[in-house]
């Protein structure tokens, strides 16, 4: 009898941890599903209250169609975010690579007064020098450009890439490069043959994470960007959703939306391993 | 003989620290980029705080002018209030929601990686995305929250949420809560799972009930972890924008205008920008602050380890 009670109360409990689970997970996810159901109804019906969130009067995808006749039209916002996110990608990956390499490998003078400075940035919010780099940025030719604009987000990410990447380089043995050394590898062909297949987890977390940060990044774009053919999606859609361009389409802020979240589900779905691995090195350093 | 015997360690000496320079070469993308991108705004910062810096003409210098007219700016001082009363808010309200679902997940069961799934997935989602996703929730009309609660005959009529103070603030926390707190999670999820499993069963053989437990190990071995979270939390909500901007224009009656907003504003709508510098220079002092109190948090504990 006893046992028969000890395990009622085990069903009990895995019975009380599931519900538990599933209503939290409902709440969480119920603003993304919502949002992104109400996006496949009529532009009319769009503008109702979501109750029900799925489309009642047929399916639709209007929404996405009218989100290119604001201004430049969202492709343009769009591409821009694309070309952004990308470079940000390409380009951090390229720097953090080479100072992790560098930082980790070489003893050379002021190494770590480098490596402080570079990671004591984080200290620093970037909000505060906003003017500045403005008018570093109109010096060098890059105002409202999205080269300047990738310059920026690659220098934000690099206290955490350059870190991450230093420590992945940190950790391979050193045995496997002398190993190189003596078949005649020179610095570089060692660091891509060698050593890349060797920190590739770390790329593709720092990838990640410069990838998340220039897609959703807001305040830089809104002040650097003056032109509107070179918006982000964030900082369209802001102006969309201000009713920029006459009365709110909330369809298409909807589609926009769903157009902003959907990359970075997928690549947290599809790369979560990674992505919670930054989050553990960036916790425990 | 000996004279070979000696040159040869030397010069591989010297070719060794030749080739040490070459780190030099590797890490100097970064160190320019920081550079330029960093260091001299933050230069330019200090420089320019004491000037009157219009965006077009002349500037000239004002010496500590701009810090002065700080003192007497009450709108900044409200901004920065306002500030510190959010953060203090949406701080305990995240780690209210983070820290029960750190626990729940905390140890592998059927599904639990699946909870851990659905929980983070706002936290991948960008704040501007959130803030627009909310702005339709949150609208009075084409929105859900204010016709759901009608539709279901919880109030009379509609009311507009984002009208008056109290329930736009709380609006925001909420959206807050539900984008950060999966983030806070996996941070506080990380300070659970090092604590020894063994000191937990040695604590319940010894009859320590599940509170006791938790005052006496979970949360003394969890003090860098819970700061951690905490300062990421406080640090980040400090710096608040894109909610306010983006959900209420800094409304109603520019009552949740933030210390980013109002730098924001001086800066770059009222093109103040020497005087926006010195706003931003309190404001990193304040930051700066905060991260030599994280330092001191995040120290290794006395005679530990």
């Amino acid at each position: 009898m006893a046992e028969a009670m000890s395990r009622n109360r085990k069903v009990g409990f895995t019975l009380a941890r599931h519900s538990t689970g599933i209503i939290a997970s409902v709440l969480f996810l119920a603003p993304i599903v919502w949002t992104v159901l109400s996006t496949f109804k009529p532009a009319q019906e769009a503008r109702q209250p979501p109750l029900p969130p799925w489309p009642t009067t047929g399916f639709s995808i209007e929404n996405y169609q009218t989100l290119n006749s604001f201004g430049d039209g969202l492709w343009v916002s769009a591409q821009n975010s694309i070309y952004v996110s990308v470079m940000t990608v390409l380009l951090s990956v390229l720097v953090s690579v080479l100072a992790g390499y560098g930082f980790s490998r070489f003893r050379f003078p002021f190494r770590d007064f480098f490596f402080v400075l570079i990671l004591s940035t984080i200290m620093i919010p970037f909000q505060s020098i906003l003017t500045p780099i403005f008018l570093v940025l109109t010096k060098l030719g890059l105002h409202n450009t999205l080269t300047g604009l990738v310059c920026v987000y690659v220098t934000l990410q690099l206290p955490f890439s350059i870190f991450m990447m230093r420590n992945a380089f940190d950790a391979v043995p050193r045995e496997i490069e002398e190993a190189a050394r003596m078949d005649g590898a020179n610095n570089v062909t060692m660091l891509i043959k060698v050593m890349l297949p060797l920190v590739w987890p770390g790329v593709v977390t720092i990838a990640l994470f410069a990838f998340l940060g220039a897609w959703n990044e807001f305040l830089a774009a809104l002040v650097l960007m003056t032109d509107q053919s070179k918006f982000t999606l964030p900082v369209m859609m802001t102006a969309l959703q201000s009713g920029r361009f006459g009365a709110i389409d909330w369809g298409a802020v909807q589609a926009g939306v769903t157009v902003m979240m959907v990359p970075c589900l997928i690549l947290f779905l599809a790369l979560q391993r990674f992505y919670i691995r930054g989050l553990m090195a960036g916790a425990v350093k | 003989m000996t004279a070979i015997a000696a040159s040869a360690p030397a010069r591989s000496r010297s070719s060794a620290s030749l080739r040490q320079w070459v780190g030099l070469l590797y890490v100097l993308p970064a160190v320019a980029l920081v550079t330029v991108f960093f260091v001299i705004p933050l230069g330019m910062t200090a420089w320019m705080s004491l000037h009157n810096w219009p965006l077009m003409g002349e500037h000239s210098f004002i010496g500590l002018d701009n810090y002065f007219a700080i003192l007497r700016d009450t709108r900044f001082w409200n901004a920065l209030k306002f500030t510190f009363y959010y953060t203090v808010i949406v701080t305990i309200a995240i780690f209210a929601v983070a820290f029960p679902l750190a626990i729940f997940i905390e140890r592998p069961r059927p599904l639990t990686n699946l909870y851990r799934t659905a929980f983070f997935m706002p936290a991948v989602v960008g704040f501007a995305s959130a803030s627009l996703l909310w702005s339709w929730l949150l609208n009075v009309d084409s929105g859900l929250f204010s016709p759901a609660a009608y539709d279901l005959g919880l109030i009379a009529k509609k009311v507009n949420l984002l009208a008056t103070f109290q329930p736009a603030f709380w609006s925001i926390i909420a959206m807050v809560v539900w984008k950060v707190a999966g983030f806070t999670m996996i941070i506080l999820m990380t300070g659970l799972q090092s604590i020894p499993q063994d000191l937990q069963e040695a604590a319940v053989i010894d009859g320590a009930g599940p509170l006791a437990r938790f005052r006496a190990i979970t949360l003394p071995l969890m003090r860098r972890t819970l700061a951690l979270a905490l300062i990421l939390s406080v640090a980040g909500s400090i710096l608040a924008f894109d909610q306010f901007y983006i959900i209420l224009r800094g409304g109603p009656r520019n009552q949740t205008l933030t210390a980013v907003y109002w730098i924001f504003n001086q800066s770059f709508v009222s093109f103040k920008l020497g005087y926006g510098a010195a706003l931003s220079m309190v404001l990193l002092a304040i930051l700066v602050a905060l991260s030599l109190v994280q330092l001191w948090l995040l120290r290794k504990p006395a005679g530990l380890d």
